[in-house]
């Protein structure tokens, strides 16, 4: 028993995963990545646009564009029941059943990602009737209580997506993300859309979320403020490559790769006692 | 104390919204109720809120981009609400602006010499010649190269765009410059360069700023002044340290405690 409990910990491991352009497969657009996930913490990928970041996500779901390829590596998912499977190796019939049910997806931008001719009550409860082929009136109770637990009154269920605030739409998102009860949440710049106050809000709900059904999170963001929140684990991604990886704690508070240094002194400060300063690239010429 | 340079008094602005079934009725929503701002000579004052508090619109409403309802913005001693067709062409090359978006906001078919130029053409400032030089300085001065000229917006990342944008507003020297969230798309490792950019240029050129953001992080490091605006109404204005210290509404405090990071420093 306790073997398998300390299997089932690691949730997700990514191995030396390198993503490339079909046509190009030596430009490397994700080079060499490793990392694990374990259950009920949450692992903070941070980096600047263009460093990898929601490719490695895209990976893991099997959703990245047709363009691309998966050169080397494996995406090994643990679901705590039929052991460890590649999920890069799957056949789209067995991805679909893990989509939604098993790993679930919260999207960037929640203006885009939901579909505007459909009510929020249809599209939560799609993936509840596609995985657990729930129906009629338990269908509804279902729905119903997503939409309270994320913190929607359940009448907004026959809303449209445009009747909506932001904020809302990104609580609907999420509300369809944990309809299956998700055993990773993998959450791509969730909050960046949206306000201070609600940011905070979406965090907080995010954490206890997660807390309460023991998800395993891969949360990607740029904001350092937001992964001092609510990070476990951090890894910095630049250029394709991991940099820097560890807890919050060392990461944060002790970085020790010269990119991680630069990019924690460009952050602002609420306080505003430390100088702004440009971002630093003279270690990349030291490096080479 | 120094002079003002612009200000704004009791500022109203309603838009009718669809509403009921099918949109047939109408409800008014105030995006500007009663607001009155000071803008103080090389200063710059941050206006700060949620979305939909009538940041945009305060900005748009400043220069004139949108008819106000009632209201006076003076600048340099006139009413612009007053004004229209050429004499408020003739103020606004005073009064720049500097727009969120720096994908949407620059004309994709068009050089990027041409945008930065196209003012001093509509001004008719100077002979082509002079105008080509000033492009020139301006591009050089905000970190673009004399070769950027002939290239289009998409062959640039969006930190460069938003120099671009921000070398469009100052190429006529303006007094004023509103930003509407000029560093809200960009990733931190280059929104510090872009709002270290501004500081520079406004001591350089003693620009006085009105920096729309809802960046509380970004505010503090560039702001003299702040006014915190919730659905249309100012809700508190004064000095940055004052109200970050001692914030007096609740929605400040609001604000202030939502910071993401705050959690951290604390434990």
């Amino acid at each position: 028993m306790a073997v398998t409990m300390n299997k089932a910990n690691l949730l997700l491991q990514l191995k030396q995963v390198s993503i490339a352009p079909k046509k190009a497969l030596s430009r490397l657009l994700v080079n060499d990545v490793t990392l694990s996930i374990k259950a009920g913490k949450t692992t903070c990928v941070v980096g600047e646009s263009g460093s990898g970041k929601s490719l490695t996500a895209l990976s893991v779901m099997g959703l990245m564009s047709k363009q691309l390829q998966l050169v080397t590596g494996q995406v090994l998912f643990n679901d705590g029941q039929s052991g460890e499977q590649d999920l890069s190796k799957l056949d789209d019939e067995s991805l679909r059943k893990i989509r939604g049910a098993k790993i679930a997806m919260i999207f960037q931008e929640p203006m885009t990602s939901l579909n505007p001719v459909l009510t929020v009550g249809y599209q939560i409860g799609e993936s509840l009737t596609a995985h657990l082929g729930l129906k009629g009136e338990a269908l509804k109770v279902k729905v119903s209580s997503l939409l309270s637990m994320v913190g929607i009154p359940p009448s907004r269920a026959n809303s449209y997506p445009d009747e909506l605030s932001g904020g809302q739409r990104q609580r609907v998102m999420i509300a369809m993300s944990i309809a299956c009860e998700p055993l990773l949440l993998i959450a791509d710049e969730p909050t960046t859309a949206l306000d201070v106050t609600v940011q905070a809000q979406i965090l907080k709900l995010l954490d206890e979320l997660k807390t309460r059904m023991n998800m395993g999170m891969l949360f990607i963001t740029h904001d350092f403020g937001v992964v001092a929140d609510i990070a476990d684990d951090v890894v910095v991604m630049f250029r394709g490559e991991i940099v820097e990886a560890g807890t919050k704690v060392e990461v944060l508070g002790n970085p020790q790769h010269p990119y991680t240094k630069a990019l924690l002194a460009c952050v602002p400060d609420a306080e505003g006692k430390k100088p702004l300063k440009p971002i630093d690239y003279s270690w990349l010429e030291n490096a080479a | 104390m120094s002079a003002l340079i612009l200000q704004a008094n009791h500022l109203v602005k309603t838009y009718t919204q669809r509403s009921g079934k099918f949109g047939f009725s109408t409800t008014l929503v105030k995006a500007l109720d009663d607001v009155s701002i000071r803008l103080t000579q090389g200063k710059t004052l941050a206006v700060v809120g949620e979305s939909g508090s009538g940041k945009s619109t305060l900005a748009r409403c400043l220069l004139q981009l949108q008819p106000l309802d009632s209201g006076e913005v003076l600048f340099a001693g006139q009413d612009l609400a007053k004004l229209s067709g050429r004499d408020l062409r003739a103020v606004r090359k005073n009064l720049q602006m500097v727009f969120q978006d720096p994908f949407a906001s620059l004309n994709p078919r068009m050089r990027v010499g041409e945008i930065v130029g196209e003012g001093l053409l509509i001004h008719q400032i100077g002979r082509p010649a002079e105008q080509q030089k000033s492009v020139i300085t301006m591009l050089k001065r905000v970190g673009l190269t004399e070769s950027d000229m002939q290239k289009y917006p998409h062959e640039f990342s969006g930190g460069q765009r938003q120099r671009v944008g921000i070398a469009r507003a100052l190429v006529l020297q303006p007094k004023v410059v509103v930003c509407d969230e000029p560093v809200s798309a960009l990733d931190v490792s280059i929104q510090a360069q872009i709002l270290l950019l501004l500081k520079e240029l406004q001591a350089e050129m003693a620009l006085s700023y009105v920096f729309i953001s809802h960046d509380l992080r970004v505010v503090r490091h560039i702001a003299d002044d702040i006014v915190v605006m919730n659905q249309g109404k100012v809700v508190e204005q004064g000095d940055v340290e004052e109200i970050y210290q001692f914030p007096q509404h609740e929605y400040t405090q609001n604000l202030l405690a939502a910071i993401p990071g705050k959690k951290a420093t604390k434990a």
